[in-house]
């Protein structure tokens, strides 16, 4: 069996002492922590090891002594051995190092009886190690007390939990010296240090701004309002709504005063916080372009001629789908029943949006002002103001589809009955009956009636059908790009960008030195995460946007008549 | 090490190189011939001889910086993407297996795989087009079951095919 030492880069050049850290059950490997210096008492050793161990959970010991001998010292031989006694331990490293060699120079004397080893001196950068976190990292609440069963995630998990051995450092007037990454002074910054002290009451005042929230909008004068089915619903289908309960969420999850337990929890609050303040950020822009030079007011005036127009449009095209539309013949009668239908509808709406229309640049001021909320919300909002405006083209595609739907459902029914079958509903199949003959009389003239009524229906349906999904299309972009802002974790792809050994998904060895007569030494570096698996990894769960149906089944639904809703909405519960 | 000609599948040679770092760790490097200037200048030049015949027809010049970006884009993303320079093996005992692939531009990928995920590392034979090739691969172990293997890894993306040649 092969011993591996993780040795610390820092401690390279440190001078001579006591070599602490752990010993890796199971794998026969020792994680080197930090270098006791001399002169030492050998009982306060101890009690700081005692000391470290309570304060951070790793059973640290004594793994050995290293020695760098200076010009002019002789070497330490008997001392050194004679340390293995004062220190009674099961295997006992004794680690040497000849100022400008490379390498080490490596003797060991132990209780147990393995007569020849091998020893390989993995140098690993501590401070990127301890900040490192390894993925896939376990889901669930992890069990401190379980060992994982991978070596390399041991190594990492015990300098990520010693933290309180690197708080000593050179300036402490303690009876200890200690090597570590941190022993030539502890760094902070400023602005980190204001930002945690002010978190807490920023914290206390969004939590409270959020039961106030709360208590408006389920108050007993606004529950009875709220709670009615219509504005229920309502509140249900628009985006702008779906998106202030999703933030609300948000905000509950970031103003909770405890520190973030565990890895995951800390990206999360992370990604959440930085997507909410560029979402802002960029929402500010663009408020600032918009109230400049009076772009409101330019946007009220473009409004109603662009509604005029397009009523205008939708008129000339019902009046050539009541002529002879491509050089297809259709029914007359029906034909000027449907166009004059579809006519007066538009007739009505634009005189609704005609009675609106001194309102409008109020109404976009105000609403103009909600956008400082956020990008997402300008987003939702126009997305609900296309859907509202466009609200008479859905209802006349729902007219023609539904039209279409009974015409379809018609046909195909007494087209069995042409053939002398019928639709068993018991046994859900088509089975062969016998009908009288008035029966068969009647349902022939109406299969007739209907087949030849069957292309102007279909024309019709076909127009609202296609302007329907433009309108469609246009909403589901607009829903797409909210999503994708929602969900991008913004704060992982900085951390992955600027602090690559952060995320880590692996390591990666190199060898450094091999002479001959010393151990082999290796340098292992942190291997970052791969762009993609950091995003899918770290997506913020949403209210996700997507087609409900594949293609093929769309396309039957469309040929059949039936109603489409193509975008379905994921509820952010787990059912 | 004797001196063996070895080719890739499609026949170009490459060369294979073992370093013993110590009794247990051993380095085996695979690498392809390096990008050829011949075939550059071919594919440069007929590009460009075509981008001056349409230019000839059409007297656009846009269709010649369109060449010229589409070549300069087309190797730079050959050399970062696509072709491989070398690919090492690193076999560390009882620590793991490190595979690494360089590319002509620099660019290096890296994955190590710990012991105690690896099962086994096996030979294993494949179907392409109309031979059958064999090629190293690392089964690993499932996390669940001690007994299943969860993936095959196959090792060294330059596929080789040994052919002996008389030296």
């Amino acid at each position: 069996m092969v011993l591996k030492i993780f040795f610390p880069q820092c401690c390279n050049r440190a001078e001579s002492g006591l070599l602490v850290g752990r010993w890796i059950s199971g794998h026969d490997s020792a994680v080197v922590l930090a270098v006791i210096h001399y002169p030492f008492i050998p009982g306060q050793v101890k009690q700081y090891i005692q000391q470290m161990q309570a304060q951070s959970g790793v059973e640290l010991t004594v793994l050995g002594s290293w020695s760098l001998p200076k010009e002019g010292q002789e070497s330490m031989e008997s001392f050194l051995r004679d340390l293995s006694t004062i220190f009674p331990q099961q295997r006992w490293l004794q680690v040497s190092r000849q100022m400008g060699k490379m390498g080490f120079i490596w003797h060991r004397y132990s209780l147990a009886i393995h007569p020849e080893e091998k020893v390989i001196f993995v140098h690993y950068e501590q401070r990127k190690v301890m900040l490192s976190q390894l993925h896939p990292t376990e889901s669930g609440d992890p069990d401190p007390n379980t060992e994982p069963s991978s070596e390399l995630k041991q190594v990492f998990q015990t300098v990520a939990r010693s933290q309180p051995l690197f708080f000593l450092d050179r300036y402490d007037d303690g009876p200890l010296k200690s090597t570590h990454w941190q022993s030539e002074g502890r760094e902070a910054s400023i602005i980190v240090e204001l930002l945690k002290q002010a978190s807490v009451p920023l914290c206390m005042l969004i939590s409270w701004l959020l039961a106030l929230w709360t208590w408006i909008s389920v108050s007993s004068v606004s529950c009875r309002i709220f709670s009615l089915y219509p504005l229920r619903f309502l509140s249900s289908k628009l985006s702008t709504c779906v998106q202030i309960s999703y933030r609300t969420e948000h905000m509950r999850t970031l103003s909770s005063p405890k520190p973030a337990a565990g890895h995951k929890q800390f990206m999360r609050k992370g990604n959440i916080l930085v997507s909410f303040l560029v979402d802002v950020g960029l929402g500010i822009l663009l408020m600032s372009w918009l109230y400049r030079d009076d772009h409101i007011a330019t946007l009220a005036n473009m409004l109603m001629p662009a509604a005029d127009h397009v009523a205008k449009e939708l008129e000339e095209l019902l009046q050539w789908l009541m002529g002879a539309p491509a050089g297809l013949k259709m029914n007359r009668a029906l034909d000027q029943v449907l166009g004059r239908f579809f006519l007066y509808h538009i007739h009505l709406w634009i005189s609704y949006i005609h009675l609106m229309s001194p309102f409008i640049e109020g109404i976009l001021w105000y609403g103009g002002l909600s956008v400082c909320l956020g990008l997402t919300f300008a987003l939702s909002l126009l997305s609900d103001m296309v859907a509202l405006l466009t609200f008479h083209i859905y209802c006349f595609y729902v007219y023609g589809a539904r039209l279409y739907c009974l015409k379809i459902y018609g046909l195909s029914s007494l087209w069995r009955l042409f053939r002398g079958k019928k639709w068993n509903v018991l046994r859900q199949r088509v089975d062969s009956c016998s009908y009288d003959v008035d029966q068969l009389f009647i349902g022939t003239l109406l299969f007739t009636i209907l087949l030849f009524l069957l292309p102007t229906t279909a024309l019709y349906y076909l127009v609202f059908t296609l302007l329907r999904l433009v309108v469609v299309l246009f909403q589901g972009i607009l829903h797409l790009s909210v999503d994708f802002i929602n969900s991008f974790p913004l704060f992982a792809m900085g951390l992955r960008i600027f602090r690559p050994y952060r995320l880590a998904e692996g390591v990666k060895f190199q060898v450094l030195c091999d002479e001959p007569g010393t151990a082999l030494h290796l340098l292992m570096e942190i291997n970052p995460l791969k762009c993609s698996t950091v995003v899918q990894t770290y997506r913020t769960p949403t209210y996700s946007c997507y087609p409900r149906d594949s293609w093929a089944a769309l396309v039957k639904k469309l040929f059949v008549g039936e109603l489409i809703y193509p975008w379905r909405h994921k509820s952010t519960k787990a059912d | 090490m004797e001196d063996e000609a070895f080719t890739d599948i499609s026949g170009k040679p490459i060369s294979l190189d073992c370093q013993s770092h110590s009794s247990f760790c051993r380095e085996f490097i695979i690498s392809s011939p390096k990008v050829s200037m011949g075939k550059v200048m071919v594919y440069t030049c007929s590009v460009w001889l075509l981008a001056y015949a349409v230019f000839f027809f059409t007297q656009n010049t846009a269709v010649l910086s369109g060449a010229i970006l589409v070549t300069l884009v087309g190797m730079m993303l050959h050399i970062h993407f696509v072709k491989v320079d070398h690919e090492s093996l690193l076999v560390i005992g009882s620590l793991g297996i490190q595979v690494s692939s360089s590319y002509a531009s620099g660019r290096e990928i890296t994955t190590f795989i710990e012991m105690s995920k690896i099962k086994d590392i096996v030979i294993n034979e494949a179907i392409y087009m109309h031979q059958i090739i064999y090629y190293l691969c690392v089964l690993l172990k499932d996390p669940s079951e001690p007994d299943a293997v969860s993936s095959v890894v196959p090792l060294f993306q330059v596929r080789m095919s040994i052919s002996q040649e008389p030296v």
